[in-house]
Protein backbone atom coordinates (compact mmCIF):
# COMPACT_ATOMS: atom_id res chain seq x y z
CA UNK A 1 0.00 0.00 0.00
CA UNK A 2 2.80 2.37 -0.45
CA UNK A 3 3.05 4.98 -3.06
CA UNK A 4 -0.57 6.92 -1.62
CA UNK A 5 0.61 10.01 -0.08
CA UNK A 6 -1.10 10.25 3.55
CA UNK A 7 -2.09 14.16 2.80
CA UNK A 8 -4.43 12.81 0.07
CA UNK A 9 -6.07 10.00 2.77
CA UNK A 10 -6.37 12.80 5.25
CA UNK A 11 -8.68 14.35 2.52
CA UNK A 12 -10.38 11.00 2.11
CA UNK A 13 -10.93 10.46 5.92
CA UNK A 14 -12.58 13.79 5.68
CA UNK A 15 -15.08 13.10 3.10
CA UNK A 16 -15.78 10.05 4.08
CA UNK A 17 -16.61 11.50 7.66
CA UNK A 18 -18.22 14.29 7.01
CA UNK A 19 -20.41 11.89 4.10
CA UNK A 20 -21.31 9.42 7.39
CA UNK A 21 -22.36 12.93 9.41
CA UNK A 22 -19.56 11.34 11.84
CA UNK A 23 -19.06 12.71 14.80
CA UNK A 24 -15.97 15.19 13.80
CA UNK A 25 -15.59 18.68 13.63
CA UNK A 26 -13.05 20.89 13.80
CA UNK A 27 -13.75 24.50 15.27
CA UNK A 28 -13.41 27.32 12.84
CA UNK A 29 -10.42 28.52 15.10
CA UNK A 30 -8.51 25.57 14.24
CA UNK A 31 -9.19 25.96 10.30
CA UNK A 32 -7.68 29.35 10.60
CA UNK A 33 -4.78 28.49 12.56
CA UNK A 34 -3.87 25.95 10.04
CA UNK A 35 -4.17 27.58 7.05
CA UNK A 36 -2.34 30.41 8.93
CA UNK A 37 0.66 28.04 9.47
CA UNK A 38 0.55 26.64 5.96
CA UNK A 39 0.26 30.08 4.04
CA UNK A 40 3.50 31.89 6.50
CA UNK A 41 5.44 28.60 6.01
CA UNK A 42 4.68 28.75 1.77
CA UNK A 43 6.30 32.49 2.01
CA UNK A 44 8.96 31.89 4.71
CA UNK A 45 10.41 29.34 2.56
CA UNK A 46 9.94 31.27 -0.94
CA UNK A 47 11.82 34.00 1.28
CA UNK A 48 14.81 31.94 2.50
CA UNK A 49 15.13 30.46 -1.16
CA UNK A 50 15.07 33.88 -2.95
CA UNK A 51 17.56 35.26 0.17
CA UNK A 52 19.95 32.89 -1.47
CA UNK A 53 19.91 34.01 -5.04
CA UNK A 54 19.06 36.76 -6.12
CA UNK A 55 17.74 36.14 -9.34
CA UNK A 56 14.36 38.31 -8.52
CA UNK A 57 10.99 38.19 -10.77
CA UNK A 58 11.18 38.73 -14.57
CA UNK A 59 9.67 42.26 -15.91
CA UNK A 60 8.36 39.71 -18.69
CA UNK A 61 6.96 36.63 -16.13
CA UNK A 62 5.74 39.57 -13.41
CA UNK A 63 3.42 40.52 -17.16
CA UNK A 64 2.90 37.42 -18.42
CA UNK A 65 1.10 35.98 -14.69
CA UNK A 66 -1.21 39.10 -14.44
CA UNK A 67 -2.26 39.08 -17.78
CA UNK A 68 -3.02 35.17 -17.27
CA UNK A 69 -5.11 36.40 -14.07
CA UNK A 70 -7.16 38.75 -15.74
CA UNK A 71 -7.46 36.54 -19.22
CA UNK A 72 -8.25 33.21 -17.80
CA UNK A 73 -12.46 34.08 -16.54
CA UNK A 74 -12.82 35.35 -19.79
CA UNK A 75 -13.42 31.76 -20.84
CA UNK A 76 -14.70 30.49 -18.22
CA UNK A 77 -17.34 32.96 -18.14
CA UNK A 78 -18.54 32.17 -21.82
CA UNK A 79 -18.33 28.75 -20.97
CA UNK A 80 -20.35 29.54 -17.95
CA UNK A 81 -22.86 31.45 -20.16
CA UNK A 82 -23.13 29.84 -23.27
CA UNK A 83 -22.71 25.80 -22.69
CA UNK A 84 -23.59 25.93 -19.36
CA UNK A 85 -26.87 28.28 -19.60
CA UNK A 86 -26.24 29.93 -16.11
CA UNK A 87 -27.43 33.70 -14.95
CA UNK A 88 -25.16 35.93 -16.00
CA UNK A 89 -24.34 37.00 -12.15
CA UNK A 90 -23.60 32.92 -11.59
CA UNK A 91 -21.80 32.85 -14.64
CA UNK A 92 -19.37 35.92 -13.47
CA UNK A 93 -19.13 34.27 -10.43
CA UNK A 94 -17.80 30.95 -11.26
CA UNK A 95 -15.27 33.13 -13.70
CA UNK A 96 -13.86 34.72 -10.93
CA UNK A 97 -13.25 31.64 -9.32
CA UNK A 98 -11.96 29.58 -11.84
CA UNK A 99 -9.54 32.25 -12.64
CA UNK A 100 -8.60 33.00 -9.47
CA UNK A 101 -5.99 30.38 -7.54
CA UNK A 102 -6.36 27.99 -4.52
CA UNK A 103 -3.77 28.29 -2.14
CA UNK A 104 -4.83 24.90 -0.66
CA UNK A 105 -3.99 23.68 -3.94
CA UNK A 106 -0.73 24.95 -4.19
CA UNK A 107 0.59 23.90 -0.72
CA UNK A 108 -0.47 19.88 -2.09
CA UNK A 109 1.91 20.84 -5.33
CA UNK A 110 4.30 21.65 -3.35
CA UNK A 111 4.31 18.85 -1.41
CA UNK A 112 3.94 16.48 -3.80
CA UNK A 113 7.30 17.91 -5.91
CA UNK A 114 9.20 18.19 -2.52
CA UNK A 115 8.52 14.87 -1.81
CA UNK A 116 9.23 13.63 -5.43
CA UNK A 117 12.80 15.58 -5.23
CA UNK A 118 11.47 17.57 -8.34
CA UNK A 119 12.86 21.59 -7.84
CA UNK A 120 10.64 24.56 -8.57
CA UNK A 121 11.53 28.41 -8.41
CA UNK A 122 11.46 29.83 -5.42
CA UNK A 123 9.66 33.04 -6.07
CA UNK A 124 6.19 30.76 -6.56
CA UNK A 125 4.62 32.10 -3.97
CA UNK A 126 4.83 35.29 -5.55
CA UNK A 127 2.69 33.65 -8.81
CA UNK A 128 -0.08 32.56 -5.82
CA UNK A 129 -0.26 36.51 -4.77
CA UNK A 130 -0.16 37.62 -8.77
CA UNK A 131 -3.21 35.26 -9.82
CA UNK A 132 -5.03 35.22 -6.87
CA UNK A 133 -7.11 39.16 -7.34
CA UNK A 134 -7.35 40.05 -10.83
CA UNK A 135 -9.76 36.99 -11.62
CA UNK A 136 -11.99 38.23 -9.15
CA UNK A 137 -12.40 41.54 -10.28
CA UNK A 138 -12.67 40.50 -13.67
CA UNK A 139 -15.75 38.26 -12.59
CA UNK A 140 -17.65 40.63 -10.41
CA UNK A 141 -16.92 42.97 -13.78
CA UNK A 142 -18.54 40.19 -16.21
CA UNK A 143 -21.53 39.58 -13.83
CA UNK A 144 -22.13 43.53 -13.32
CA UNK A 145 -20.95 45.57 -16.05
CA UNK A 146 -19.26 48.46 -15.83
CA UNK A 147 -22.44 50.59 -14.71
CA UNK A 148 -22.89 48.04 -11.46
CA UNK A 149 -22.68 50.20 -8.25
CA UNK A 150 -19.93 48.81 -7.09
CA UNK A 151 -17.23 50.39 -4.57
CA UNK A 152 -14.04 49.36 -6.58
CA UNK A 153 -11.90 51.40 -4.62
CA UNK A 154 -12.98 49.77 -1.18
CA UNK A 155 -13.20 46.06 -2.87
CA UNK A 156 -9.29 46.05 -3.96
CA UNK A 157 -8.25 47.51 -0.69
CA UNK A 158 -10.30 44.41 0.60
CA UNK A 159 -8.72 42.06 -1.65
CA UNK A 160 -4.88 43.69 -1.06
CA UNK A 161 -5.27 42.93 2.43
CA UNK A 162 -7.14 39.27 2.28
CA UNK A 163 -5.13 37.32 4.29
CA UNK A 164 -3.59 35.02 1.99
CA UNK A 165 -1.74 38.02 0.68
CA UNK A 166 -1.21 39.50 3.74
CA UNK A 167 0.59 36.32 5.25
CA UNK A 168 1.88 35.19 1.88
CA UNK A 169 3.98 38.65 1.21
CA UNK A 170 4.62 38.64 5.30
CA UNK A 171 6.64 35.37 4.89
CA UNK A 172 8.10 35.87 1.63
CA UNK A 173 9.46 39.62 3.29
CA UNK A 174 10.34 37.33 7.15
CA UNK A 175 12.21 34.50 5.01
CA UNK A 176 14.03 37.27 3.04
CA UNK A 177 15.06 39.70 5.35
CA UNK A 178 16.26 36.63 8.24
CA UNK A 179 17.88 34.17 5.63
CA UNK A 180 18.24 30.42 5.96
CA UNK A 181 21.15 31.54 9.48
CA UNK A 182 18.32 33.80 10.77
CA UNK A 183 15.13 31.31 10.25
CA UNK A 184 16.91 28.66 11.56
CA UNK A 185 14.96 28.05 15.00
CA UNK A 186 11.52 28.75 13.13
CA UNK A 187 12.01 26.22 11.03
CA UNK A 188 11.03 23.35 12.90
CA UNK A 189 7.41 24.34 12.98
CA UNK A 190 7.14 26.03 9.36
CA UNK A 191 9.19 23.81 7.47
CA UNK A 192 9.40 20.75 9.62
CA UNK A 193 5.84 19.93 10.70
CA UNK A 194 4.58 21.66 6.96
CA UNK A 195 3.17 17.90 5.89
CA UNK A 196 2.01 17.15 9.11
CA UNK A 197 -0.12 20.55 9.51
CA UNK A 198 -1.13 20.34 5.84
CA UNK A 199 -2.63 16.93 7.12
CA UNK A 200 -4.72 18.37 9.60
CA UNK A 201 -5.89 21.44 6.71
CA UNK A 202 -6.88 17.95 4.62
CA UNK A 203 -8.66 16.53 6.76
CA UNK A 204 -10.50 19.92 7.44
CA UNK A 205 -10.96 20.51 3.62
CA UNK A 206 -12.41 17.00 2.95
CA UNK A 207 -15.33 17.80 5.57
CA UNK A 208 -16.26 20.79 3.92
CA UNK A 209 -15.84 19.76 0.62
CA UNK A 210 -18.57 16.31 1.92
CA UNK A 211 -20.72 19.13 3.32
CA UNK A 212 -20.76 21.31 -0.17
CA UNK A 213 -21.59 18.44 -1.55
CA UNK A 214 -24.64 18.01 -0.30
CA UNK A 215 -25.75 21.43 -2.01
CA UNK A 216 -25.14 20.05 -5.49
CA UNK A 217 -28.43 19.57 -6.65
CA UNK A 218 -29.60 21.85 -9.45
CA UNK A 219 -27.09 22.02 -12.85
CA UNK A 220 -25.25 18.81 -11.03
CA UNK A 221 -23.57 17.44 -14.19
CA UNK A 222 -22.62 21.05 -15.91
CA UNK A 223 -21.24 21.67 -12.33
CA UNK A 224 -19.13 18.39 -12.47
CA UNK A 225 -18.17 18.49 -16.09
CA UNK A 226 -17.09 22.18 -15.94
CA UNK A 227 -15.18 21.39 -12.45
CA UNK A 228 -13.43 19.00 -14.35
CA UNK A 229 -12.79 20.27 -17.66
CA UNK A 230 -11.86 23.89 -17.10
CA UNK A 231 -8.91 22.92 -14.60
CA UNK A 232 -7.51 20.91 -18.05
CA UNK A 233 -7.93 23.63 -20.35
CA UNK A 234 -6.74 26.22 -17.96
CA UNK A 235 -3.66 23.66 -16.79
CA UNK A 236 -2.65 23.53 -20.16
CA UNK A 237 -2.63 26.73 -20.76
CA UNK A 238 -1.21 27.85 -17.46
CA UNK A 239 1.71 24.90 -18.86
CA UNK A 240 2.34 26.31 -22.25
CA UNK A 241 2.70 29.64 -20.64
CA UNK A 242 5.42 28.56 -18.35
CA UNK A 243 7.06 26.77 -20.74
CA UNK A 244 7.41 30.10 -22.82
CA UNK A 245 9.12 31.85 -19.85
CA UNK A 246 11.47 29.23 -19.98
CA UNK A 247 10.64 27.77 -16.27
CA UNK A 248 11.66 24.29 -15.13
CA UNK A 249 9.93 21.09 -14.90
CA UNK A 250 8.81 21.97 -11.10
CA UNK A 251 7.75 25.32 -12.28
CA UNK A 252 5.43 24.29 -15.23
CA UNK A 253 3.91 21.90 -12.80
CA UNK A 254 3.39 24.51 -10.50
CA UNK A 255 2.17 27.24 -12.89
CA UNK A 256 -0.04 24.57 -14.84
CA UNK A 257 -1.55 23.62 -10.99
CA UNK A 258 -1.96 27.59 -10.25
CA UNK A 259 -3.87 28.02 -13.40
CA UNK A 260 -6.08 25.23 -12.77
CA UNK A 261 -7.01 25.62 -9.61
CA UNK A 262 -10.43 27.56 -8.02
CA UNK A 263 -10.63 29.99 -4.99
CA UNK A 264 -12.55 29.02 -2.37
CA UNK A 265 -11.96 31.59 0.09
CA UNK A 266 -10.99 34.98 -1.74
CA UNK A 267 -13.43 34.43 -4.70
CA UNK A 268 -16.47 33.56 -2.48
CA UNK A 269 -16.28 36.30 0.07
CA UNK A 270 -15.63 39.24 -2.61
CA UNK A 271 -18.68 38.05 -5.01
CA UNK A 272 -20.99 37.67 -2.20
CA UNK A 273 -20.88 41.46 -1.25
CA UNK A 274 -20.27 42.48 -4.86
CA UNK A 275 -22.65 40.19 -6.83
CA UNK A 276 -25.36 39.44 -4.73
CA UNK A 277 -27.21 38.04 -6.71
CA UNK A 278 -25.19 35.02 -7.61
CA UNK A 279 -25.96 32.16 -6.03
CA UNK A 280 -23.13 31.41 -3.88
CA UNK A 281 -23.28 27.60 -3.23
CA UNK A 282 -22.73 27.23 -7.21
CA UNK A 283 -19.18 28.41 -7.64
CA UNK A 284 -18.50 27.03 -4.05
CA UNK A 285 -19.49 23.37 -4.55
CA UNK A 286 -18.17 23.87 -8.15
CA UNK A 287 -14.67 24.57 -6.79
CA UNK A 288 -14.53 22.65 -3.27
CA UNK A 289 -16.62 19.47 -4.28
CA UNK A 290 -15.27 19.00 -7.47
CA UNK A 291 -12.29 20.88 -8.87
CA UNK A 292 -9.98 20.89 -5.66
CA UNK A 293 -10.57 17.04 -5.57
CA UNK A 294 -9.50 16.25 -9.18
CA UNK A 295 -6.41 18.38 -8.74
CA UNK A 296 -5.04 16.70 -5.86
CA UNK A 297 -6.05 13.55 -6.81
CA UNK A 298 -5.60 13.53 -10.74
CA UNK A 299 -4.37 17.01 -12.07
CA UNK A 300 -1.37 17.24 -10.24
CA UNK A 301 0.36 14.16 -11.67
CA UNK A 302 -1.07 14.94 -15.21
CA UNK A 303 -0.02 18.01 -14.67
CA UNK A 304 3.63 16.91 -13.55
CA UNK A 305 3.80 14.30 -16.48
CA UNK A 306 2.68 17.44 -18.63
CA UNK A 307 5.39 19.52 -17.71
CA UNK A 308 7.83 16.43 -18.24
CA UNK A 309 6.60 16.41 -21.96
CA UNK A 310 7.17 19.60 -22.67
CA UNK A 311 10.91 20.05 -21.53
CA UNK A 312 11.75 17.11 -22.93
CA UNK B 1 -35.23 53.65 36.66
CA UNK B 2 -36.20 52.18 33.64
CA UNK B 3 -36.48 53.36 30.22
CA UNK B 4 -38.15 51.84 27.29
CA UNK B 5 -36.04 51.28 24.06
CA UNK B 6 -36.38 48.67 21.12
CA UNK B 7 -33.72 45.95 20.51
CA UNK B 8 -33.53 45.44 16.66
CA UNK B 9 -31.53 41.55 16.35
CA UNK B 10 -30.53 41.20 13.02
CA UNK B 11 -29.25 37.01 12.21
CA UNK B 12 -26.96 36.74 8.86
CA UNK B 13 -24.03 35.76 7.02
CA UNK B 14 -21.03 36.53 8.24
CA UNK B 15 -19.77 38.27 4.94
CA UNK B 16 -22.09 41.23 5.26
CA UNK B 17 -20.62 42.19 8.87
CA UNK B 18 -18.53 45.28 7.34
CA UNK B 19 -22.10 46.19 4.95
CA UNK B 20 -24.07 46.15 6.94
CA UNK B 21 -22.57 47.50 10.52
CA UNK B 22 -21.55 50.33 7.49
CA UNK B 23 -25.25 50.65 7.19
CA UNK B 24 -25.84 50.71 11.09
CA UNK B 25 -23.57 53.66 12.12
CA UNK B 26 -24.75 55.59 8.93
CA UNK B 27 -28.64 55.18 10.36
CA UNK B 28 -27.86 56.36 13.78
CA UNK B 29 -26.92 53.38 15.91
CA UNK B 30 -25.44 54.28 18.99
CA UNK B 31 -23.20 50.94 19.13
CA UNK B 32 -24.02 47.16 18.96
CA UNK B 33 -22.71 43.93 19.25
CA UNK B 34 -22.13 41.57 16.92
CA UNK B 35 -21.62 37.25 18.08
CA UNK B 36 -20.75 34.44 15.76
CA UNK B 37 -23.61 32.42 15.54
CA UNK B 38 -24.83 29.13 13.88
CA UNK B 39 -27.76 27.60 13.10
CA UNK B 40 -30.66 26.42 10.01
CA UNK B 41 -32.64 28.78 7.98
CA UNK B 42 -34.77 28.64 4.85
CA UNK B 43 -31.39 29.00 2.97
CA UNK B 44 -29.77 25.76 4.36
CA UNK B 45 -27.68 25.12 7.52
CA UNK B 46 -24.98 27.78 8.37
CA UNK B 47 -22.49 25.67 10.05
CA UNK B 48 -19.79 28.32 10.61
CA UNK B 49 -16.98 25.52 10.01
CA UNK B 50 -15.20 28.01 7.89
CA UNK B 51 -15.44 31.89 7.05
CA UNK B 52 -17.41 31.17 4.05
CA UNK B 53 -20.33 29.63 6.11
CA UNK B 54 -20.28 31.96 9.16
CA UNK B 55 -23.12 33.45 10.64
CA UNK B 56 -23.69 36.19 13.22
CA UNK B 57 -25.68 37.76 15.18
CA UNK B 58 -25.95 41.62 15.21
CA UNK B 59 -27.83 43.63 18.30
CA UNK B 60 -28.33 46.86 18.66
CA UNK B 61 -30.16 48.94 21.16
CA UNK B 62 -32.19 52.44 19.89
CA UNK B 63 -35.08 54.54 20.14
CA UNK B 64 -38.01 53.09 18.24
CA UNK B 65 -37.78 55.44 15.43
CA UNK B 66 -33.92 54.52 14.80
CA UNK B 67 -35.25 50.54 15.27
CA UNK B 68 -38.15 51.56 12.56
CA UNK B 69 -35.26 53.27 10.13
CA UNK B 70 -33.10 50.46 10.61
CA UNK B 71 -35.47 48.01 9.56
CA UNK B 72 -36.37 49.37 6.40
CA UNK B 73 -33.34 50.17 5.67
CA UNK B 74 -31.96 46.55 6.26
CA UNK B 75 -35.04 44.78 4.67
CA UNK B 76 -34.83 46.76 1.52
CA UNK B 77 -31.13 46.41 0.99
CA UNK B 78 -30.41 42.97 2.52
CA UNK B 79 -33.32 40.92 2.08
CA UNK B 80 -33.57 39.60 -1.41
CA UNK B 81 -30.11 38.30 -1.53
CA UNK B 82 -28.76 37.17 1.81
CA UNK B 83 -29.58 34.65 4.54
CA UNK B 84 -31.29 37.40 6.73
CA UNK B 85 -33.51 37.33 9.64
CA UNK B 86 -34.29 40.71 11.91
CA UNK B 87 -36.65 41.02 14.69
CA UNK B 88 -37.69 43.82 17.17
CA UNK B 89 -38.32 43.33 20.79
CA UNK B 90 -38.87 45.91 23.64
CA UNK B 91 -36.48 46.31 25.87
CA UNK B 92 -35.77 48.59 29.51
CA UNK B 93 -32.17 50.06 29.94
CA UNK B 94 -31.12 52.05 33.05
CA UNK B 95 -29.08 55.14 31.40
CA UNK B 96 -31.03 56.33 28.35
CA UNK B 97 -28.55 58.44 26.83
CA UNK B 98 -26.56 55.39 25.87
CA UNK B 99 -29.22 54.54 23.28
Amino acid sequence: MSGIDPVILFFALGVAAGLLHADLKLPAAVYEFVSTVLLLAIGLKGGVELSRDTGGLPGQELLALLALGFLLPIPAFLIARYLGRVSRPDAGSLAAHYGSVSVGTFAVVIAYLTTRGIDYEARAPVWVVLLEIPAILVGILLARGLSGDVDWRRLSRELLLGRSIVLLIGGLLIGWISGPEGTRSIQPLYFGLFKGVLTLFMLEMGLIAAAQLATLRSKAVFLFLFGVGVPLLFGCAGALLARLLGLSVGGVTVLATLAASASYIAAPTAIRTAVPEANPAMALTASLAVTFPFNILFGIPLYERLAQTLLN
Amino acid sequence: MMHPRRMVTIVTEAALERDLTLELDALGARGYTIADVRGRGSRGIRSADWAPAGNIRVEVICDADTAERIAERIRARFYDHYAMILFVQDVSVLRPEKF
